[in-house]
């Protein structure tokens, strides 16, 4: 069950133009951030082409994702042969060191068992580890699918009493799960990490190999992601962190989650923060991992944040009290609304295609009490629902920008309210996955696009058209 | 590039001219784990009834499959947009339970109510094969609510591969077509433009020609397409084919039950292009004004692009191209096509081609040239890096494998903006092609420079 409708949102039967994915979606994503690992989805070759060519859009990367490929016998007697042919050429075409297996609505609508399938090849083959997350795409949506193959790669390498010998050393290691972030994230919090002096696992890192360099020679595999012994020692970490204020929510509501197993297992403590976007979040980031680090906050830091809030100041009439329209992941949303309301942005529409039920929750900790009834919080929504909510609202309370992914740009056209490209997917324009969101680095960034898409729209539409702020 | 090898099964699906004879093993479903690049049923309905713009396209599952069809294709419209909209009836657990029918019926209606469509397109998806919603009575029942043809589209996933889906799709335009209950009356030097999806504007060329010609144009499958003009079909005189494997069904059904003739075509090239159109003007010989007319056309547009091919043919000359495509008949054509600005084919494949196109595209290529069925990204990188491609002619989910080897890549799929077909599309081709191919960017990659060492140790 989601939010109930805003009073002022439409309500339909047929989803019109999502703003999500399907769930196995994530779960490929994921595959793709661990070292030597194939994706393998269990159903239609459809799937896994369709789900290749959108992230392919997005990366501009080689990504390879194998299929099963249900034939309607497959349908009729089950999936276990055709399954284990897949695994069986996948591992001899490319001789993974792990083969993440995704199922899909088809898989488990007839009732295939992939676990005890697996569990029948004792989940091996030919020394290359078969882990499987179970996807159904009519539950949840990719995120659940990202968060679901996270928890379900640390619980299989990170089995109940299998502690690897804990030496004590001086760096204190500690596992991240940062969610689904950009390569230009990922890459920035391991830069944060060794600016800290301090070991980080993150689980998943796609940023190597979703963005590799130009080859010599074809790679089967792309280098690159979370190796899988890192993962094994997952569980002598001093500490794990979990990113995403809606899934720290939905964890304290029972749901299990990769920091949880191994809080469960091996009694690793888990702190759960927002995603770090903004000053406020990430000083919040900063501070914990100081605090479980046992290092000081580097000073490069310190500048990094002073410059960003001196660069707020610089820009704080030209977006003070303007309005905005956020979409994209609950996560990614919730964080994005407490940079937004920090630097004097409102976010007066905060959307998302995803059906937890603790969005609402996460926004009205995040964003000041002045704020909040000003704000229109909803998810499981669609853009239809989200532009024709948009258009009615009162003209000095409609939203000025738009802040999410590509998807939302023919709402953004027909709207007429410019637009500033975050998140994922990015398919008009290169260089998605090099935005970066997190840190006091992205939120720079993100500002100076911000400032400077109202100023650009501003100067366009003006008569004169002024070569001075 | 020995480190890639091919999987056993799959050996008979590639043929490397002149060692071995030729036995294309071809039309079969893809290997469990091959990696193949084809989609699914859906897909090939989707893509063939896509560019009706004013009629409804619901589909009817989970949230994926709308999701990632959503406004992907170049498919222009010069009116309503209704085509470039995602709709899907997102069946949630309880609907996989219970049934998705209630909700789809719900769903229907409100759409209809809410965009006024021409008709409605229900696509089926792999789930609702399972779950055994009866969607053909619910067409009926809204179509008899509404008034609007609501047709069914068979296409779950799992039932065959995309040729399976461009059939589901050729039923449900059939169907519609057969939902004109007006008498049939054969318009004189009247066609059908069929398989022409009016990618980039593409299906705008080819109808000023046919005007130029004096050919009257009933309907075009379905490039730019209306639901009433779709329903005219039966009144033209010849079917022009392009794209043979996604409508021939359709040309098929229509010349057994309205004895309307069909011919196959091509626009894609100057060679392809004038044969397509003298193909047509022959047939309507009764009327020699066109056959006049269309050498006329033929020879001012030839005339026109020539210097500017020529120009470009110089730096191309001599450079070599892989093609890898869904139908094997636009790969007849880049062969001529890429002849014409001087290049040599290596390597050529399909994701459907039958054994009789394998023997076509035998014949045209070259001694060595590498030609595959059903082929995945590993064979292709591994042959186009042992050709030594210059250019990689596909679509999304092969150009980063052509990129990240440092070889020139053209988008010849749905997804690309620009028209290739006839003789306009014959010079932006020549630019995509002349614009990567000679883009300074290669003098930079490493497997370019062969660096070797440490410079180049990637």
């Amino acid at each position: 069950m989601s939010l109930r409708k805003h009073k002022n949102t439409p309500s339909y039967t047929a989803t019109q133009n999502a703003c999500k994915m399907c769930t196995p979606l994530g779960a490929t994503l994921v595959f793709q951030g661990i070292e030597g690992c194939v994706p393998l989805l269990h159903g239609s070759q459809g799937c896994s082409t369709y789900m290749r060519r959108y992230l392919i859009s997005h990366f501009k990367e080689p990504v390879d994702i194998a299929s099963s490929n249900f034939t309607e016998e497959t349908a009729v007697f089950g999936g276990g042969a055709n399954l284990k042919l897949a695994i069986e050429n996948v591992a001899s075409q490319y001789a993974p060191a792990m083969i993440g297996i995704a199922t899909t609505c088809l898989s488990e609508t007839i009732g295939d068992d992939v676990q005890l399938i697996l569990n029948s090849m004792d989940n091996t083959i030919k020394g290359t580890a078969l882990v499987h997350v179970s996807t159904p795409s009519y539950t949840g949506t990719h995120v659940d699918g990202f968060h679901g193959a996270v928890a379900a790669v640390v619980d299989r390498f990170n089995p109940v009493g299998k502690r690897i010998v804990y030496r004590p050393k001086k760096k204190k290691k500690i596992n991240l799960f940062p969610g689904m972030l950009s390569n230009e994230d990922l890459r920035h919090l391991k830069d944060i990490f060794e600016d800290f002096n301090t070991p980080v696992t993150i689980l998943p890192d796609y940023s190597e190999r979703l963005e590799g360099p130009s080859w010599q020679e074809y790679q089967a595999i792309q280098k690159g992601g979370t190796p899988i012994s890192a993962i094994e020692k997952m569980n002598v970490a001093v500490h794990s962190m979990e990113f995403g204020a809606v899934l720290a929510l939905a964890a304290e509501n029972g749901q299990e989650t990769a920091g949880d197993i191994l809080n469960k297992r091996f009694g690793i403590p888990c702190t759960r923060l927002p995603i770090p976007i903004g000053v406020k979040a990430t000083d919040r980031f900063l501070d914990i991992l100081s605090r479980i680090s046992g290092r000081p906050v580097p000073e490069r830091y310190r500048k990094e944040k002073w410059r960003l809030v001196d660069a707020y100041v610089d820009g704080n009439k030209y977006v003070s009290k303007k309005r905005a329209l956020i979409y994209g992941e609950e996560d990614f949303v919730v964080s994005m609304a407490g940079f937004l309301a920090e630097v004097g942005i409102i976010p007066v529409l905060c959307a998302s295609g995803g059906k937890s039920k603790t969005f609402k929750k996460a926004l009205e900790q995040t964003l000041p009490e002045t704020l909040i009834d000003q704000v229109i919080i909803q998810n499981d929504m669609d853009f239809t629902c989200m532009e024709e909510t948009a258009a009615a609202m009162p003209e000095d309370q409609r939203p000025e920008i738009i802040i999410g992914n590509s998807k939302g740009y023919a709402m953004a056209r027909r709207l007429k309210i410019p637009m500033v490209r975050v998140g994922f997917p990015i398919h008009d324009r290169v260089g998605g996955a090099r935005i970066l969101h997190v840190g006091y680095k992205g939120a720079q960034q993100l500002f100076d696009n911000i400032v400077n898409t109202i100023l650009t729209a501003k100067q366009t539409e003006s008569k004169i058209g002024y070569s001075y702020m | 590039m020995t480190s890639i090898s091919v999987l056993k099964q799959r050996e008979k699906q590639i043929y490397q001219k002149g060692n071995q004879p030729f036995e294309m093993e071809c039309e079969t479903k893809s290997l469990a784990g091959a990696v193949s690049q084809r989609a699914c049923v859906f897909c090939g309905s989707r893509v063939v009834l896509y560019p009706i713009a004013d009629a409804l396209h619901l589909i009817h599952g989970p949230i994926g499959c709308a999701s990632y069809t959503w406004d992907i294709r170049g498919a222009q419209s010069s009116g309503p947009e209704l085509h470039r909209m995602s709709f899907s009836t997102d069946l949630s657990e309880t609907d996989i339970i219970y049934g998705g029918e209630k909700k789809l019926k719900k769903a229907l209606l409100e759409l209809i109510d809410k965009y006024s469509p021409k008709a409605a397109f229900i696509y089926c998806t792999c789930i609702v094969g399972i779950i055994g919603d009866d969607v053909d009575a619910i067409c009926r029942q809204v179509e008899e609510e509404t008034g609007i043809p609501v047709i069914a589209v068979h296409s779950e996933g799992f039932k065959g591969t995309k040729k399976d889906g461009y059939k589901a799709a050729c039923d449900a335009l059939f169907s519609l077509i057969e939902r004109n209950k007006s008498p049939r009356v054969t318009l004189p030097d009247s066609i059908n433009i069929m398989g022409e999806f009016n990618i980039g504007g593409e299906t705008w060329i080819i109808k000023k020609y046919y005007e130029a010609m004096g050919v009257k144009v009933v309907s075009v499958i379905t490039g730019d397409g209306r639901v009433d003009e779709v329903m005219q079909a039966g009144n033209a005189a010849l079917n022009v084919v392009q794209c043979s494997g996604s409508v021939s069904h359709l040309a098929k059904q229509m010349e057994e039950e309205y004895g309307i003739p069909f011919i196959r075509v091509s626009y894609f090239g100057i060679e392809d292009t004038s044969d397509a159109l003298y193909q047509v003007a022959v047939f309507f010989d009764k009327n020699p004004e066109i056959l006049k007319k269309t050498q006329d056309l033929i020879k001012e547009k030839v005339q026109a692009i020539i210097p500017r091919l020529e120009t470009m043919k110089k730096d191309l000359e001599g450079k070599k191209a892989a093609i890898y495509v869904g139908g094997a008949f636009k790969a007849f054509s880049l062969i001529k096509a890429l002849k014409t600005l001087g290049m040599e084919v290596v390597l050529a494949g399909s994701q459907t081609g039958t054994q009789e196109d394998y023997k076509v595209l035998r014949q045209m290529c070259n001694e060595g040239t590498v030609i595959l069925d059903d082929s995945n990204p590993l064979e292709l990188a591994k042959y186009s890096v042992e050709k030594d491609a210059d250019l990689f002619i596909g679509g999304v989910k092969e150009r980063p494998i052509a990129y990240k080897m440092g070889i020139g890549f053209c988008d010849h799929n749905h997804e690309r903006k620009i028209p290739l077909v006839g003789f306009e599309g014959m010079v932006n081709f020549a630019k995509e092609v002349h614009g990567t191919v000679t883009s300074p960017v290669w003098d930079l990659v490493p497997r370019r420079q062969n660096l070797t060492g440490k410079e180049g140790a990637i």
